[in-house]
């Protein structure tokens, strides 16, 4: 069964996003990652530097079967990307809490509209 | 996602029971994946499988005509075969496009069995109905029928245990089949597959699947046998370059340009329709055809995305796309023109508004060591 850790926030696009101040760092579920099954290509459109805004897509990732948008939680600029994605898309099968975190955006706006972890575990419930 | 009208085969609680996922295709509720499709995959082709295809339409001719009948419905030549053998073939239209892809089993002269898509199911069997009306006997038993695929290089091995006479199903020849009892259950059993791999499809009465079913995957466990989704079935298929009814092949494409053309018999004994059509496609160069490819780029082929030449103009179309486990490959098949249909011609697949690297590649992509 999925689990989705208490620290973080979540989005209804089966994002999460860790927030330490202004440094988000974001990454898919586990619901998302059991959705798609095995991954095998992370693509990053945005690079460093790059704004994003709340709900639009900063890169697509695949699986076997599927092809997903990556969208962003919140408004800000990407600082960092994990690059270990692009030669071992598979981590984000293992770790998609942990090695398979995606971009760091520093925010510029709000970040309110973030779920917290029982919001986001209801949405995953109606899905399921 | 509406589940109301979706049908569900015999075998429904015991995908639930495997941790199956079930997603609605064909107006069925099936089984896409169990455990992940690229361990499903790595066990059909290092082990073994076990698919439920009961979605799958099966439908029965029967009588002094049968035989004529079946024969003016397809491309292939159903004169050429005996009892207990099975052929495939393509069933057209007057225009020599594509109607469905299917299997025709003769049981004895004069009694046939069609198995069709499940997506095709309503068309083919109104279609066949229609022909066998006055000629025929005609009865759809898609209802009754029940279909497991066992595939795998361990598939006999898997039979060895299931008493004495699915033990000698070994001896069966390819596209032959037989009565069979299989773990005590009556079965007609056929050496055929969508996997490229070695094994059986298992006919068997609709509520006789589930016994089945448990059986198989029981005996099979130390072998390695799982069950196996949709989902692995498409990369299987898609490496050993079989066709796949909705993506590579339609109604708006015809057996020669897909690369059918070895069971479009046009100089068979029996008239049938699209002959004439397909006649005239033959007696000239073929526009397109249908190939292989391997994506070098950094993306993934999906079906309907657009290939475009070096210029970057759109020649083409992905029918099928997927990264293939066994290849280690991102692969897919498409049409190009004829022209650049050679080996090794380069051209890009738009995956998305970004032109990526492909190569024209041999098919299939998969072949099995025989023994």
């Amino acid at each position: 069964m999925s689990d989705f850790p208490e620290t973080l926030k979540y989005t209804k696009d089966h994002e999460w996003a860790k927030v330490d101040g202004k440094r988000v760092t974001v990454g898919i579920t586990k619901f998302a990652v059991e959705q798609l099954g095995d991954i095998t290509l992370v693509n990053f459109d945005a690079k460093v530097g790059d704004t994003v805004t709340a709900g639009k897509t900063f890169g697509t990732i695949e699986s076997v079967k599927t092809l997903s948008d990556l969208f962003a939680p919140i408004d800000g600029k990407i600082v960092d990307i994990n690059k270990e994605l692009d030669g071992k898309p598979e981590l984000v099968n293992e770790d998609c809490y942990g090695k398979a975190w995606m971009v760091v955006i520093e925010a510029t706006g709000d970040l309110s509209d973030l779920l917290e972890v029982g919001a986001y575990a209801a949405i995953v419930k109606a899905a399921g | 996602m509406t589940t109301e009208n979706l049908r569900r085969t015999s075998l429904y609680e015991a995908h639930k029971k495997a941790g199956g996922r079930l997603v609605p295709f064909a107006g069925f509720e099936m089984p896409v994946q169990y455990t992940g499709i690229v361990d499903e995959h790595t066990a059909v082709r290092t082990a073994a499988g076990l698919f439920d295809v009961s979605h799958m339409g099966e439908l029965e001719l029967r009588g002094q005509h049968a035989a004529a009948v079946v024969d003016y419905l397809v491309t292939n030549d159903v004169s050429k075969l005996g009892d207990g053998q099975a052929l495939y073939t393509c069933a057209c239209n007057e225009q020599g496009t594509i109607l469905d892809d299917l299997i025709i089993y003769r049981a004895a002269a004069e009694r046939f069995l069609i198995v069709c898509n499940a997506s095709n199911h309503a068309k083919i069997s109104a279609h066949f109905k229609q022909a066998a009306d006055h000629h025929c006997d005609y009865e759809d038993r898609t209802d009754a029928t029940a279909l497991i695929a066992l595939q795998g290089p361990k598939a006999f091995d898997v039979l060895a245990r299931a008493g004495s006479d699915a033990a000698k199903l070994v001896e069966l020849k390819s596209f032959h089949f037989r009565d069979a009892v299989i773990a005590n259950v009556k079965t007609t059993a056929a050496r055929t597959g969508y996997t490229g791999e070695d094994g059986v499809e298992i006919f068997c009465a609709w509520n006789d699947a589930p016994a089945l079913w448990e059986q198989l995957l029981e005996l099979g466990k130390d072998l390695g046998l799982k069950p196996a989704g949709l989902g692995a079935r498409d990369t299987l298929r898609l490496e050993a370059r079989l066709s796949l009814y909705g993506n590579d092949i339609d109604e708006t494409t015809n057996p020669l340009e897909a690369g059918l053309g070895w069971v479009t018999k046009l100089g068979k004994a029996s008239d049938f329709i699209g002959k004439a059509a397909l006649t005239e496609i033959k007696s000239k160069p073929l526009a397109r055809r249908l190939v292989g490819f391997e994506v070098t780029g950094r993306g993934i082929a999906r079906h309907g995305y657009p290939l475009r030449d070096l210029e970057g103009k759109e020649v083409g179309i992905t029918t099928s796309g997927s990264p293939c486990p066994t290849v280690g490959k991102n692969l897919g098949l498409g049409y190009l023109p004829t022209p650049m249909t050679e080996v090794g011609t380069k051209f890009f697949v738009d995956c998305r508004g970004k032109n990526i690297d492909a190569v024209v590649v041999a098919t299939p992509f998969y072949k099995r060591i025989s023994k």
